[in-house]
């Protein structure tokens, strides 16, 4: 084929097509509508494994491909144009994003089967779908931001598609305004990059970083990290995560973790020449990513709520691959190996908790649940190879991703390597406690369903086969995607020529380290066992130690934002606006009453009268005389 | 006599035509103390060609005449019209300028 | 002739205070007398004071001018409009806006010694004026006809445009729109017959000034007989009563009727008696009759 670059617009247009037909089709595709949605995202899977397979046909240096559709704003030397640019690591996640939106495609038809607003949410999701493909296919910073800010729409639409409910409304709200701050990041750093290089496009910024100072470079680089935080929920943008699971399941699985929350790890290793270039930055990437991996994973030990505690190792995973984003060559590929693997186990691990939501009355909370491994067998397999895979089992995805990025994390060198592998270590043992304790919760123990608000006790039940597919697919690559993208390092390879690979020296040997990882996994599990296996379950969660009561309050942050930016603001607006009253007001106010009280007194002088203006006249004239006379006796 | 008296008497008309003209309401009387006026600035215009010898000064008067016919005519026609339309010819009646 | 001089003479001078103070009186006049008639009047005696003074300066066509133009015409364009406008009625001298007499003597005052002062700063002593002698040696009018048709000849055709324009401007604000036809005489007549074949429901007497009936004809004649065709006596009907109508009405709304019917008949009586007693005849007859017609009238 010697056109392929022709098919990349046919990615982003299938989609899209299925969004405008679906949201504006109107009711007469109510019943067909969520085949049409699901069509059209295979068909884009289709044509990126179409497109996967002829760039496996062609030599490694020679893999990208350009797609030039229009000008998009050519103004003097601003040109903006439309055009993509399909490179591995695009592939990658143009595959991924296909692959799994195809998946929970299918997995919503059965999850949402009951909602009346189905052809919406399709559209909605086919939305999302589009603007993802867009974010990841877009040869330049301009149009990767139009996918940025359309995968924050659709994020907003489909967190709160349940919008009855407040909660979701504010949800959506919250995830919007905290993503606002992360696109202003992006936004001003398009800015400066334009500033700078004059252009925004990948090639040309990211060839020419030499031409700029590594100031420049740092808060070019501080600027995405921002954009980035905010897209990927980390610290301190990570607030928005947890209250986003009020969205329906197929979302969360989608969109809050397997795709979208990903891109803030696009974005570093797309920009990795700027991050390569200002250590400053990458300092403060590694940073972000370790904090937010413990973060996320000391939130998820004490969420009750399956989404929310999932939403915490999201948080974490993610943390995982901004860490190792921040390495440099040593990591990206790492990351994205992660983000891959994480797509699979994460978005099976979500479509399975919504399988068991489903088969318990949309129950959320983990200590009503309990001893389902006998009622939900292929929930319960598919969600364990999930599990197996996300705390880093011998053998399945997530070990080989996670220990590459622990050991990449130890080659930093010096005491920054320590701290960061340290903490990475640490986090895989806290990974390992939480999975097994939402395991354990859910599928082991004795039953401990309540009845629901209509006073009725669940009846758990596996679900229809359009949802059970979907987590069978997702759980086969949970467990071997790790080992094939692994096999003599064929994906580091792939990705060798976007992203640059170095090998890195750990202070320890690569074997340690991975002893390491297996061991604080296996200390993770066994404390988890000890806690929850052994002990019944409460059904009231107990009080808790104080890192308890914080992190299942999400560790503070919302209090931290409330306290500091909310009542900050207002104490500032308030100030702002007795300033404005007292003394902006007063100065305009004060300038219009003088005058308006001066002229209410000259007005008196206009009468009417011409008699009295004869006077001023005379008067006048008088004066003038007068002034005559003065001037000639001086 | 110093013919200077001539001024002085064209000063002093010159003021009390222009008191009138603060005092009086009637607009005829009004008008007559601006004809008075003019006729004080006449005087000393040709008290200055005396001065000056040349008779410029009783050209200017001349063309004074002149002016002020026309004046009278259009002004004498604006009082008619007015008095027609207001049946009064006191200027402070037409006070509409005022708020 | 003095005027030809640069200085006054003592002819002048006397003709300047007695002239000057009478001029100065006539201005005082103009502003203060109560009517406006008074005040033309005493204008036009300062304006002709002032046409002697132009003739004693030298302005001889100035001083003529002044007579006619001024005095002539305009002061009787003057007095014109004050017919037109009312004659009888005198101003209140009354002010009515508050401080305007106070600021009209402080500003006239100042305005007047200002003046007075900066004539007087200027040192004009009797040698600082040249004299007309030598200007006016061809003559005063051939002097000033030379600078009008030289010097000042656009000035002069300015005038001229702008004389026509006073008249036309004069028209134009005094000129009333017809808007419609002129009514004509067969038209006025036969809306005077339709409005009287169209009498009042309730018409009163038609001797009372109230008879609104509007009659074809016109109205019937004052006066009774031929010995009083008065025109402020009321003229008898046929009853003997006065009819109103008969009398003008400027003279009824004054109030001004002389109803003399039975003074009338008295003197008729008186007279026929006369003539009777000259006649040595008996007028029995005749007294009945006119008791009879007193009593009528006088009810």
């Amino acid at each position: 084929m010697d056109n392929a670059e022709n098919l990349i617009a046919l990615l982003v247009a299938a989609p899209l097509l299925g969004a405008v037909v679906l949201l504006l089709g109107g009711r007469r595709l109510d019943r067909t509508g969520h085949w049409v949605g699901t069509a059209l995202a295979g068909a884009s899977f289709v044509v990126a494994v179409v497109l996967f397979t002829e760039m496996l046909g062609r030599p490694g240096d020679d893999r990208t491909l350009y797609q030039h559709l229009f000008s998009w704003i050519p103004v003097g030397g601003f040109q903006a144009d439309v055009a993509f640019q399909l490179d591995q690591l695009s592939m990658t996640f143009v595959l991924l994003i296909t692959g799994v939106g195809s998946l929970i495609h299918l997995y919503s038809v059965g999850y949402m089967e009951h909602d009346e607003r189905r052809r919406r949410f399709f559209g909605y999701l086919n939305l999302f779908l589009a603007a993802m493909l867009l974010l990841v296919l877009a040869d330049n910073y301009l149009l990767l931001y139009v996918g940025w800010e359309g995968v924050g729409l659709a994020s907003y639409l489909l967190i709160g598609f349940w919008q009855h409910k407040p909660s979701a409304a504010t949800a959506a709200k919250k995830a919007f305004l905290v993503n606002r701050v992360g696109d202003m990041g992006l936004s001003l750093a398009i800015m400066v990059m334009f500033t700078t290089f004059g252009t925004f496009a990948f090639g040309p910024v990211l060839d020419s970083t030499g031409s700029a100072s590594e100031g420049t470079l740092t808060a070019l680089g501080l600027l995405l990290l921002l954009a980035a935080c905010g897209k990927s929920a980390q610290v301190p943008l990570q607030s928005w995560l947890g209250d986003a699971m009020e969205g329906p399941t197929p979302v969360s699985a989608l969109i809050h973790a397997a795709t979208m929350v990903t891109a803030g790890v696009y974005l570093i290793t797309r920009s990795g020449a700027i991050f390569d270039a200002a250590p400053a930055a990458q300092l403060a990437v590694v940073t972000v990513g370790a904090v937010t991996l413990l973060f996320g994973a000391i939130v998820g030990c004490a969420k009750d709520d399956i989404k929310k505690a999932l939403a915490g190792s999201t948080m974490s995973q993610i943390g995982y691959m901004i860490l190792a984003a921040g390495l440099g060559p040593v990591g990206y590929a790492f990351a994205i190996m992660h983000l891959v693997t994480h797509g699979f186990f994460k978005a099976g691990l979500f479509l399975g908790a919504g399988s068991v939501m489903h088969g318990m009355n949309d129950e959320v909370d983990m200590r009503r649940y309990g001893g389902l491994r006998r009622y939900m067998p292929i929930t319960f397999v598919t969600f364990g190879l999930g599990y197996l895979a996300i705390i880093g089992f011998p053998g399945l995805s997530g070990f080989f991703s996670k220990d590459k990025i622990i050991e990449a994390a130890f080659a930093k060198g010096g005491t920054e390597g320590w701290i960061l592998g340290g903490a990475a270590l640490l986090g895989a043992a806290i990974t390992a406690f939480y999975m097994t304790r939402v395991m354990l919760m859910t599928f082991f123990g004795e039953k401990r369903w309540q009845p629901d608000a209509k006073g009725e006790l669940p009846h758990p039940h596996e679900s229809p086969r359009t949802m059970t597919a979907p987590m069978i697919v997702l759980a086969f690559g949970s467990v071997f995607a790790g080992g094939l993208l692994s096999w003599h390092e064929s994906f580091v390879k792939w990705l060798e020529p976007v992203t640059g690979f170095d090998h890195g020296h750990a202070p320890l040997g690569a074997a340690a380290i991975t002893t390491a990882t297996v061991a604080a996994m296996v200390l993770g599990v066994a404390l988890a066992y000890l806690q929850y296996g052994r002990r019944p379950v409460p059904a009231t969660p107990p009080r808790g130690s104080l890192l308890t009561r914080a992190a299942r309050r999400d560790l503070l942050q919302d209090d931290l934002n409330h306290v500091v930016l909310v009542r900050g603001g207002e104490h500032l607006t308030r100030s702002l606006v007795y300033v404005d009253h007292s003394l902006v007001d007063g100065v305009v106010n004060g300038t219009a009453a003088s005058f308006g009280g001066l002229s209410g007194r000259l007005r008196k002088l206009q009468n009417g009268y011409a008699r009295t203006y004869a006077v001023t006249m005379f008067g006048g004239a008088a004066v003038l005389i007068a002034a005559t006379l003065l001037m000639r006796a001086v | 006599m110093n013919p200077v008296n001539y001024l002085y008497l064209a000063a002093l008309l010159f003021t009390i035509g222009a008191s009138g003209v603060l005092i009086r309401r009637n607009a005829i009387v009004v008008f007559m103390c601006i004809e008075l006026m003019l006729n004080a600035c006449n005087l000393s215009l040709v008290a200055f060609s005396r001065m000056h010898g040349n008779l410029d000064g009783q050209i200017i008067a001349f063309f004074t005449m002149v002016v002020a016919a026309a004046e009278v005519v259009v002004g004498l026609a604006i009082i008619v019209s007015l008095f027609r339309s207001r049946h009064s010819a006191s200027v402070d009646d037409a006070s509409l300028m005022k708020l | 002739m003095s005027a030809l001089a640069a200085a006054a003479s003592t002819g002048e001078a006397v003709q300047f205070w007695v002239l000057g103070t009478v001029a100065v009186v006539g201005a005082l006049g103009t502003i203060l007398m109560k009517k406006a008639v008074h005040s033309a009047l005493c204008l036009a005696a300062t304006m002709i004071i002032l046409a002697v003074f132009y003739l004693a300066n030298g302005a001889y066509f100035l001083g003529v001018v002044q007579i006619i133009v001024y005095t002539g015409a305009i002061m009787m364009l003057f007095l014109f409009v004050v017919m037109l406008v009312g004659v009888t009625a005198a101003d209140s001298l009354k002010e009515t806006l508050k401080g305007q007499r106070w600021w009209a003597a402080l500003c006239g005052i100042g305005f007047g010694v200002l003046m007075i002062a900066g004539i007087g700063q200027a040192s004009l002593g009797p040698g600082a004026f040249v004299g007309l002698g030598e200007a006016n040696a061809a003559g005063n009018v051939q002097g000033l006809a030379a600078l009008i048709f030289t010097k000042y000849v656009f000035a002069f055709e300015a005038t001229g445009a702008l004389l026509i324009t006073a008249a036309v401007g004069a028209m134009v604000l005094t000129h009333r729109e017809r808007t419609e036809r002129a009514r004509t005489q067969r038209e006025l007549a036969e809306q005077r017959v339709r409005e009287a074949s169209a009498p009042p429901s309730a018409a009163p007497h038609p001797a009372s000034a109230d008879y609104g009936w509007k009659l074809p004809t016109p109205l019937p004649a004052p006066g009774v007989y031929a010995r009083h065709n008065a025109v402020d006596i009321a003229g008898l009907l046929p009853d003997g009563t006065p009819s109103e109508l008969t009398v003008s009405k400027t003279l009824r709304d004054r109030g001004q009727i002389r109803d003399v019917s039975r003074e009338a008949l008295n003197d008729l009586r008186a007279l026929e008696q006369r003539s009777e007693e000259r006649l040595g005849r008996d007028c029995d007859e005749l007294d009945r009759g006119g008791r009879g017609e007193g009593q009528e009238a006088g009810r």
